[in-house]
């Protein structure tokens, strides 16, 4: 018999609430939730091709250990007893030799983070990051120094926005279906569109206006549209008076970054700079400055993503329609309690606090030890600072590829002593791991319930649809049986996804029935807005939008230090990586449908300069850089920056195991080097230099 | 003509390629056949501007259907009811003459089945009262699956004033 079953998606991080199709076991056919109104029934490529990663015969289907060398695709077979017991004692060994701090956990972040904390914490390890520090850990620290919330905290709010300024954030190409489709109807209703990029998108072809500027100069625009909209007082004075924390300061700080001044850095012209702050201007607060979330990626970026929001704050567009919304969540909904974690426990306490990263700590002191700082992963294991590190535990998360410096990663990887893998398919991590704990397929697993806070709070819930079709077990599951051999199963009290709903829902007056009819628990029909005038609840220290933070400045760095100019090299391009919609991360590419329809990647180089060098399009091309050199073919075309070459991010994948993706493409991985922010600790991912010859 | 058409909105296609792989998968197709096809213009610098023109291509339903009168086993049939036309499947001896004679490339080589297989407008799915899957899985809403007399006007008329505005015919055309 054919039932419908509302739940979520995992092909990329958004999870967007869809319905599937079941009948006998298998699933039929995958929509949009129909009772989510912004859906409409729309999926993206990646949940189109969902049915084909469940049934793919390159999946990992059993718990392996690894029987030949590391990365050689030599397995055996085990039972789950087997896979588990062995990680246990090997853990143990090492543990008391060199304690569990000497593990680390990584993930993407996702509705288990909850538990895969709490599991590093029943074991005793300060070690867990997640995806987020490698893509966005800066965008975070700058919000929180500016209006004391996280970056997954607030949101844009697309149907009511009257001009939008995107820098590199791809919507259209990178999407999430709920906003993606409200922002396009709002374009339709004459929403203006400023796309800044040194690279053509879909999202360039769809702006009212797009800006090629130089890969990097964005900060240099933000600060000359700051000088603009003070010398010509453009900004919303009231809500500056009420809210702004430093106006003073940054008025003095944006003298000398004149529009003139900016031409230079942005390659934008000073007119056009002027006209950009006066037509935004015109529409305040119904505008929003996007701070995220690829592109421009520099060690400088703290400061850009703070530019970005104290432009918000001089549109007074944070907490007003059309502009940035704070989400709201159980208690803004009138609601006493929140859902219950397991991460408040009350757990043992650690002998030694130090985190890998010392991120909270010495090392970054104000980015989020929530996340992390993943860049650190390979430096804390190779030089063994702050201790030696041995085991990792990468859970649907691929150290290797994501993270800049290709080389150095596999290095580090190599050093350790145990690699524990769970994931869905084989990955470059995965494929150098000592024991593989398959995951099953997001359609074949409940996971606990998520917290949808937005301006109508919902809890929503992934339902599995069907049954395993192989060898394979839920996150939860898997972490629990550890945590049970390690001696710290108690704190997991559990033994279905039911239970863990449960106990999620325990001070609440919500049933789990609640969730059967749509997939979700709606805690609010209309929209909460907090009052602009007076109840907007910043968390910052002064409870204000703090362009002087306090954050920043109580740890000695400065919140407004002087322009530094971007460094040239003549001859070299200067590497970006992104997004397409077929793909996410590193994660897709061997999908059936998803690999066809985007195989491989080239290198963007603009036309000029590829002539330069007698490139062709499709040319086979050596691209070099101070971290690494590998083969690709090369895109020639009008649509980037001379300075600037693109590659997509997530490809040259090496592990045998994914027959459809190995060697496709190169790894931006390969030629990224080791570059970072130092306060926010996201690697700067658009800052390495490249060089490009013909083969 | 068939009674129904599906048309794209330009303005709202992000071309994801969603439609086409969503037809696949629930047709479990072969990765090759592609039965409505996205046909995408672009990105693109048009006069220093960035472009994107997109069109979903489906069958069209001829009049005069060659594909159906290329057909020597008659498998190739017209629907009374609404003039869409279809293939019945055990007919086909794989000859590939409509193949051949479709302007539009619209029948595919099934390679596993060793049949030609060709868009219906989801037959099944419009008789049970729903959108064909291409149209209902279109996360932008840029498919509009109707009748031709239904068809709203306003968004993509708009569209061609714009293009017509930037000049993209005149490069377009050569
Ligand atoms: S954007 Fe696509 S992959 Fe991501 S959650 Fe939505 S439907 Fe799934
Ligand atoms: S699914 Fe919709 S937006 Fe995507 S390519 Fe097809 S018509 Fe365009
Ligand atoms: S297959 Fe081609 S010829 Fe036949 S009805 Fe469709 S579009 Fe016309």
């Amino acid at each position: 018999m054919k039932r419908v079953v509302n739940t979520l998606c995992f092909m990329c991080s958004v999870r967007c609430p869809i319905q599937v199709e079941v009948e006998n076991n298998q699933v039929l056919r995958i929509r949009g939730n129909p009772h989510v109104p912004a859906m409409n029934g729309g999926i993206c490529p990646k949940a189109a091709a969902a049915i084909a990663g469940l049934n793919d015969n390159q999946r990992v289907r059993f718990p392996l250990i690894r029987t030949g060398e590391r990365g050689s695709g030599q397995w055996k077979r085990v039972s789950w007893t087997e896979a588990l017991d062995y990680t246990a004692d090997r853990c143990k060994d090492i543990f008391d030799k060199y304690g569990a701090k000497s593990s680390i956990y990584c993930e993407r972040a996702n509705l288990m983070s909850d538990i895969s904390k709490s599991f590093q914490k029943a074991i005793g390890s300060p070690n867990h990051f997640t995806h987020d520090t490698v893509c966005k850990g800066s965008i975070n620290t700058a919000c929180r120094s500016i209006i004391g919330y996280t970056d997954g905290q607030i949101n844009a709010d697309w149907t009511n926005a009257k001009h939008v300024v995107l820098y590199g954030r791809n919507v259209f190409e990178s999407i999430e279906i709920k906003a993606m489709n409200s922002f396009i109807s709002a374009l339709e209703n004459g929403t203006k569109l400023t796309y800044i990029d040194p690279r053509v998108t879909i999202t360039a072809a769809k702006a009212t206006d797009y800006k090629m500027i130089r890969p990097g100069g964005d900060l240099a625009l933000n600060y000359a549209l700051m000088h603009v909209i003070i010398e010509e007082k453009l900004y919303d004075a009231q809500y500056v008076r009420r809210w702004v924390e430093g106006f003073e300061e940054l008025c003095s700080f944006v003298i000398p970054y004149t529009p003139q001044w900016a031409e230079k850095e942005t390659g934008i012209l000073a007119e056009e700079i002027v006209s950009l702050a006066r037509e935004v201007s015109k529409v305040k607060p119904a505008v929003v400055f996007h701070y995220g979330y690829r592109g421009s990626h520099h060690p400088t970026e703290t400061y850009f993503r703070r530019s970005i929001l104290i432009l918000n704050a001089l549109m007074g567009s944070i907490e007003s329609k059309g502009g940035l919304f704070i989400k709201k969540g159980l208690k803004d909904a009138g609601y006493k309690a929140g859902l219950k974690t397991f991460s408040s426990q009350k757990f043992p306490e650690m002998e030694d606090t130090r985190r890998f990263d010392g991120c909270g700590q010495d090392k970054f002191p104000i980015a989020d030890p929530a996340h992390g700082v993943g860049f650190m992963l390979p430096h804390a294991i190779l030089n063994e600072d702050p201790y030696p590190i041995k085991v990792l535990f990468a859970f649907r998360y691929d150290p290797l590829l994501s993270n800049p410096d290709y080389n150095t990663n596999l290095k580090a990887l190599k050093k350790l002593d145990l690699i524990v893998a769970s994931d869905v398919n084989f990955g470059g991590t995965t494929a150098l791991a000592d024991v593989v704990l398959p995951e099953s397929f997001f359609l074949e697993r409940s996971d606990p319930l998520q917290m949808g806070s937005s301006l109508k709070p919902a809890i929503n819930r992934r339902t599995a649809c069907v049954g395993p079709r192989f060898d394979t077990k839920p996150m939860w599951w898997i972490v629990k049986q550890l945590a049970d051999r390690l001696g710290a199963g108690h704190y997991f009290p559990y033994e279905t996804a039911e239970d863990i709903w449960n106990y999620q829902l325990t001070d609440l007056d919500i049933k789990i029935e609640d969730f059967d009819e749509t997939g979700f628990v709606s805690l609010s029909d209309k929209a909460i807005w907090w009052d602009r005038n007076d109840g907007i609840k910043f968390k910052t220290p002064s409870a204000k939008i703090e362009v002087l933070s306090n954050l920043m400045e109580s740890h000695g760095i400065p919140s407004l230090p002087p322009y530094e100019a971007l460094d040239e090299k003549p001859g070299a391009f200067r590497l970006m990586c992104g997004r397409c919609v077929a793909h996410t991360n590193v994660m897709t590419q061997n999908n059936l449908y998803l690999n066809h329809l985007v195989p491989e990647n080239r290198l963007w180089i603009n036309d000029r300069r590829a002539k330069e060098l007698g490139i062709t399009n499709n040319d086979r091309i050596l691209v070099e850089s101070k971290a690494g050199k590998g083969e690709m073919c090369a895109y020639v075309t009008d649509m980037i920056h001379p300075e600037a070459a693109f590659m997509l991010h997530g490809f040259g994948h090496v592990e045998v195991d994914s027959k459809r993706s190995y060697g496709k493409g190169a790894s931006d991985a390969l030629f990224q080097e080791r570059l970072h922010d130092k306060i926010g600790g996201s690697p700067a991912l658009d800052h390495s230099w490249i060089t490009v010859t013909k083969i | 003509m068939g009674d129904y058409i599906i048309s794209t909105n330009p303005k709202r296609c992000i071309a994801c390629h969603a439609c086409e792989i969503a037809c696949k998968s629930e047709k479990g197709l072969p990765l090759e056949v592609t039965l409505g096809k996205i046909v995408v213009l672009g990105p693109k610098m048009v006069n220093g501007n960035p472009n994107m023109t997109s069109v979903f291509v489906p069958c069209f339903h001829c009049e005069q259907a060659w594909c159906m009168e290329s057909c020597p086993t008659e498998a190739i049939r017209r629907r009374k009811k609404d003039g869409l036309v279809y293939i019945i499947d055990s007919l086909c001896v794989g000859c590939k003459a409509c193949i051949t004679a479709c302007p539009w490339h619209i029948p595919q080589w099934n390679v596993e089945a060793g049949k030609v297989v060709k868009c219906d407008l989801c037959m099944d799915l419009i008789d049970a009262g729903e959108e064909p899957v291409c149209v209902s899985v279109c996360p932008t809403n840029a498919l509009e699956f109707c009748k031709p007399a239904e068809l709203s006007n306003n968004t993509r008329e708009a569209y061609g004033r714009g293009l017509l505005e930037k000049k993209l015919w005149a490069t377009k055309v050569r």
